[in-house]
Formats: structure tokens, sequence, C-alpha cells
């Protein structure tokens, strides 16, 4: 598969929430590639509007949250242009999702198999014997043992590791394109979380489809991705390959995400957090949006909200220090390689 | 599942141990003495101990209470003091009307509520959720004997559609089962509102979505059959108004039933029939929760692994 087709292309999507307050703006215009067979991260902290990017793609913005504009172009087609009723065949058979909460993501009332039997009866139209057959075969190819067993269960009997597995299995039933795990490890032990990772990796190889991962974590960054875009306020702040975000990262607040994770093999004082606290909807920064939390930041990053530029190689930043506009420290540093611990 | 029923039918026993202490208690602390009662204003004291021996009456109250009970699981409820009759054969008749009374309301309360819930809550604070939930206050609110009244004024006396009064044809039924009917689709509708708005809210229905089920599945199917878990014990509770609701109902509509002959009884003193009405409409009440109860299990799984 051609590293350089996307299959999914999201360009200036723009999601808001319409509450007495006013309005949210969730997903302020973000636009990424998620090229096909691939990885892409989503990273931010909570707020940044990456699970309401999940969930615009999907279209599943429920009342009083609407999707106000942009593309979201899946193989070429563009997803807003489509019917509810094409939307629904989409959902489940090229495009599925996994979420963050196994516990509470299975319906309660139907056992296992009903609700995996479910996509194939949607999707193809198989009947309740072929549907078993092929549950059966999805639960086993997530490595949940005794799986003929486990059809009648309940999701209470399941541990939260297996009920996601199931969630697994379910989303992947009918073989899709493309799968949105929104945190699909962060309610999981440890131990779990390595596995389930490993999982949907063997999974992406053996069906060749793409993932775009969202999450908080740069560990499951690190491990599971290709590509990754940074967000923070419902924009794309930096969008680069997973080597180059790691080894030479651009955007301060990409910059003070990596400071801030305990690493093993660097040698490290001590963490540092990024100062203060993402702004509240209703007191949104006119200029950057994360210029109140910057080390680096000018009265130009204050006033006026930089654009999401190629910077080269692919790599796309959103910071005024790479344009030609930036009036402060012309040498400025905004991360320098802590050392190498020595082993 | 079924030794959670016969677990659930050996709670029955403290529960129907209270009910007919009670009722024998009632009866026998209300002023007023049955056997004068029978033997009229002007009998004599000798005439009226007479009869308190014959009946048991003078026997101590736990000896009383032991041949109640007795006489209560034969099914043989005594005379009725004013008809002389077995008590038995005044209620049967009467409790088919009443049961049929209750059963068509609870139905009606049922199918409306449910409807009412659904909608609403698929759309909430909508012009069609906020009409139906003002139309759901005035159903709660209204006493049912004056919703009776103005039903027989306006749909029997002014337009002639319906009897004014019995029981038997579906005409007949009509206004009663209306009037009865609808406090419990009121507040059926109501909890099923919430309900569902609670269930729409879950993960579980988004995972539904995220698969491409089909909106009317999603609320009929994924969310319905969590929702009524609530509802269900609603539409329990709901019977005993409901079978209280009836005395009042068969008096408007002048119906033979088992309500009103508790009021009838009352008012003349008949101890025994007033005690077998009460005995078998608190029985009634316990049944239809047991009912309850066990369907329970029918939507929720995990209630009969506890």
């Amino acid at each position: 598969m051609s590293t350089n087709e996307s299959i999914l292309e999201v360009t200036d999507l723009r999601t808001s929430f319409f509450t007495e307050g006013g309005e949210v703006k969730a997903v302020d215009g973000v636009t990424f590639d998620v090229p096909a067979g691939k990885t892409l991260g989503i990273v931010g902290e909570s707020g940044s509007g990456k699970s309401i990017t999940a969930m615009s793609i999907l279209q599943l913005i429920s009342h009083p949250g609407k999707i106000k504009g942009g593309e979201i172009k899946f193989r070429g087609k563009n997803l807003l242009d489509l019917t509810e009723k094409e939307m629904r065949k989409i959902r489940g058979n090229q495009i599925s999702m996994i979420f963050q909460e196994p516990m509470t993501s299975l319906n309660p009332t139907y056992t296992v198999g009903q609700q995996i039997r479910e996509s194939y009866k949607i999707h193809q139209g198989l009947g309740k014997k072929e549907g078993s057959k092929r549950a059966i075969e999805m639960l086993k190819l997530v490595g949940i043992p005794s799986p003929e067993k486990r059809l009648d269960q309940y999701p209470f009997e399941l541990s939260g590791g297996m009920r996601q597995r199931v969630m697994i299995a379910m989303a992947l039933a009918c073989k899709p394109d493309l799968l949105i795990a929104d945190e699909p490890t962060t309610a999981l032990d440890v131990t779990i979380q390595a596995q389930i990772l490993e999982l949907i990796k063997e999974l992406q190889d053996e069906l060749g489809m793409s993932v775009v991962m969202i999450t908080h974590d740069l560990g499951v960054v690190a491990e599971t991705c290709d590509y990754v875009a940074v967000m923070y306020c419902g924009k794309v702040v930096e969008y680069a390959d997973v080597r180059t975000l790691f080894k030479n990262p651009r955007h301060p607040y990409t910059v003070g995400l990596l400071k801030s994770l305990p690493r093993s093999d660097r040698d490290q004082e001590e963490l540092t957090p990024i100062k203060g606290t993402v702004p509240s909807p209703d007191e949104m920064p006119v200029g950057c949006r994360f210029a109140p939390r910057c080390p680096f930041a000018t009265d130009l990053c204050h006033e006026k909200l930089p654009s999401l530029d190629d910077v080269g190689d692919g790599e796309q930043i959103r910071c005024w220090i790479y344009t030609d506009e930036w009036n402060g420290d012309p040498g400025v540093k905004v991360y320098e390689p802590e050392r190498t611990t020595e082993s | 599942m079924t030794t959670y029923i016969i677990r659930r039918l050996f709670q029955l026993i403290p529960v129907l141990f209270g009910v007919t202490l009670l009722v024998f208690l009632l009866m026998h602390l209300t002023p007023g003495n049955p056997a004068q009662l029978i033997a009229g204003e002007t009998a004599s004291q000798s005439t009226i101990e007479r009869i308190e021996v014959s009946m048991g009456l003078d026997d101590p109250l736990p000896v009383q209470y032991v041949n109640f009970v007795t006489d209560v699981a034969q099914l043989d409820f005594g005379y009725s003091y004013r008809n002389n009759t077995p008590v038995f054969d005044e209620i049967k008749p009467r409790f088919w009307v009443t049961m049929e009374l209750a059963i068509y309301s609870t139905i009606l309360s049922i199918f409306i509520g449910l409807i009412a819930g659904i909608v609403s809550a698929v759309r909430q604070y909508s012009v069609r959720d906020v009409t139906i939930m003002i139309i759901a206050l005035f159903g709660m609110s209204m006493p049912n004997f004056w919703l009776g009244l103005m039903l027989m004024n306006w749909f029997s006396i002014q337009l002639g559609w319906f009897p004014p009064t019995g029981w038997g044809s579906v005409e007949q039924i009509v206004l009663p089962v209306i009037t009865l009917g609808t406090a419990g689709a009121a507040v059926i509708a109501r909890m099923t509102r919430s309900s569902m708005l609670d269930v729409i809210s879950q993960d579980y229905i988004r995972t539904a979505r995220a698969k491409g089920v089909h909106e009317q599945i999603v609320i009929y199917r994924h969310a319905l059959k969590n929702a009524l878990i609530p509802v269900v014990t609603v539409v329990g509770l709901q019977f005993g108004t409901l079978l209280a609701g009836t005395v009042l109902t068969e008096t408007v509509f002048s119906i033979n039933g088992l309500g009103r002959l508790v009021i009838d009884s009352i008012m003349a003193r008949d101890f025994p029939v007033v005690q077998a009405c009460i005995l078998i409409i608190s029985v009634i009440f316990v049944v239809v929760n047991l009912i309850v109860d066990i369907s329970y299990t029918l939507l929720n799984k995990r209630i009969d692994m506890d």
C-alpha cells in the first residue's frame, strides 16, 4: 500500500456546542490526514477536542452539538455530503470506533453474541447461525478464550480487558478500512493496556486497516503511531511523523507535553509541567490559544492567531516562531534535547 | 431463575402474616359490636351474648385470629351480616368486575404512558415534549372522581356517546377505564421519559449508533429495554393506587365491583365482607409486585445472579 495515499482527509473541521452560555467551539478548524494502512495519533489534554473530532468523523455528535463546516474526505468522498442513511452504511462497516470505557460501552441487557451478530445483520444481512459463526471467529481473533461459551454471556460476566476485546471484535466484525480508537486503554490496568495496544497493532497488520488513535498518553503514541497530530483548544498545533515529533518537537506545547512525561532513557532532574490550565471556552484567547501558557509568547502571539503551515517534510506547525513575522528572539531554542543516560 | 422465584414466594409468608393480622385487628379495634348489629337495636343483653358465643366473639383475640386465618386459608370468609349469605359468594362476581377494570386501566396506562414518555424523551425540551409533560401533570393532579364526573358530563350527558353507568358492554367500559387509567398513564409517561433520557446518554447507546444501527432500533431495542426497569417498578406500585382508585371510580359510575362493596359494607358495618375485601385487595397487590419482581429478571439478567 502506498504511503502517500490518504484514506481520510479532514480539512477545516468545525464542531460547536450551542449551550445557554453561547457557542462553544469544541473543534475549531481541524485539519489532518490519515495515510492508508498507517496509524495517526491525536494527542491533547482533556478538553482539547480530540474526542469530539473522532465523533464528528462518524457524525455521532448529538444535540446541542453541531458540525458547522469543513470537509471529511473518506476514500475521496466527503462524508458530510452523505445522507443519514448512507452514513449508517459507513458506521461499523467501513469506519468503526472503539471507546474509552469498556465497562459501560456494551449494552448490559444483551449477550455478547447478540451484540456482535447485530453488526453482521445490519451490514451483511447475515442470520443468527452464520452471524454466530463469524462472531466466534472474531472473538478467537481478539484472543478471547472459549469463544463459543462467551457468545451467550452478558457483559457483566466479563472483566474490563475482556470487554474491551469484545468491543474490538465488534468494531472489526465487518473488516473496516479505518478504526477510530478513542482512548482505548485509559480505563484499563497497565498490563492489560499493553495487551490491547499490541492486539490493535496485530489486527491492523492482519486486516490492513488504518487507525486513528486518540490519546492523552504520549507513551501510547510512541508505541503505536506513525503520525501524530497534537491538538490544543480545538485546533491542531503540530502534525508530524512520530520520529520527528519525539526527536525534534517544534511547537512549545508539544515540547511542554514531552517535558512533563517521565522517561527512563533520559537523565531528568525533575518533570516540568506546563504552567497554567487549559482556558475555559468563554475566555478563549484571541491570539494563539497557547500564548497565556507559552514561555516564548510575544505581543504578536497574544494578538494574532497563527495558521497551520507546512514547514517541510510533511510537517505542519501552528506557531509564530517558525514564520517570517516572528518578532521575538530570532535564535530562540524551543527544544533542547536532554542528555541521554550513558549506560 | 426458579430458585429466585421460590425464594420470592417464601418472602410472601411474613407479608401475608402482616396483612391478615392488620385486617383482623382493624376490625376489632373499630368501635361497634357486631353481635349488637345482628341482633338489632332493641335486643336484650342475653340475646347479644348468645350471638357472641355462637360467632366465637367471646374467645380470646389470639384464638379468634387463628380461627380467622384457618378459615381464610380455606376461602371461608364467614357470612355477611347483612344478607346472611357466604361472603365468598358475595365477593366472587364483583371480584372479576374490579379485576377487569383494573387490568384494562393498567394496560391503557402502560400503552399511553410508554408512548408518551418515549416520544417526549427522544425530543427533550421540544414543543412536543413540553406539551406532553404539561398534560401528564394535569393527568396526575386531577382527582379521578372529578375526571370521571367530567367525562360523564361531556361524553354521556351532552354528547350521548357512552352510557353513564354500569359495566359489561364495550361502551360501558370506556369511560371508567379512562378515568382510572389517566393518573397511571401520567406517572408512567414521566417515569419513562426520565428513564429514557438517562439511558440515551449512556455509552452503549453511542456504541450502537457507531455500529450503524438505525436510530429507531437504537431507541426501541437498545435504549427501551434498559429504560423499562424503573418503569416496571412504577407500574407495580401504580397498581396499588389503581386498586384504591377503583373504589371511587366504581362509585361514580355505579359499577358493582369490589370497591363499591367495601364502601357499602363499611356503611353497614358488615365486618366479614370488609375484612374479606381488604384481604383480597392486599393479596392482589402483593402478587402483582411479585410478578413485577420476576419480570425484572427477564429485563436484567444480573438480578438473577445476586
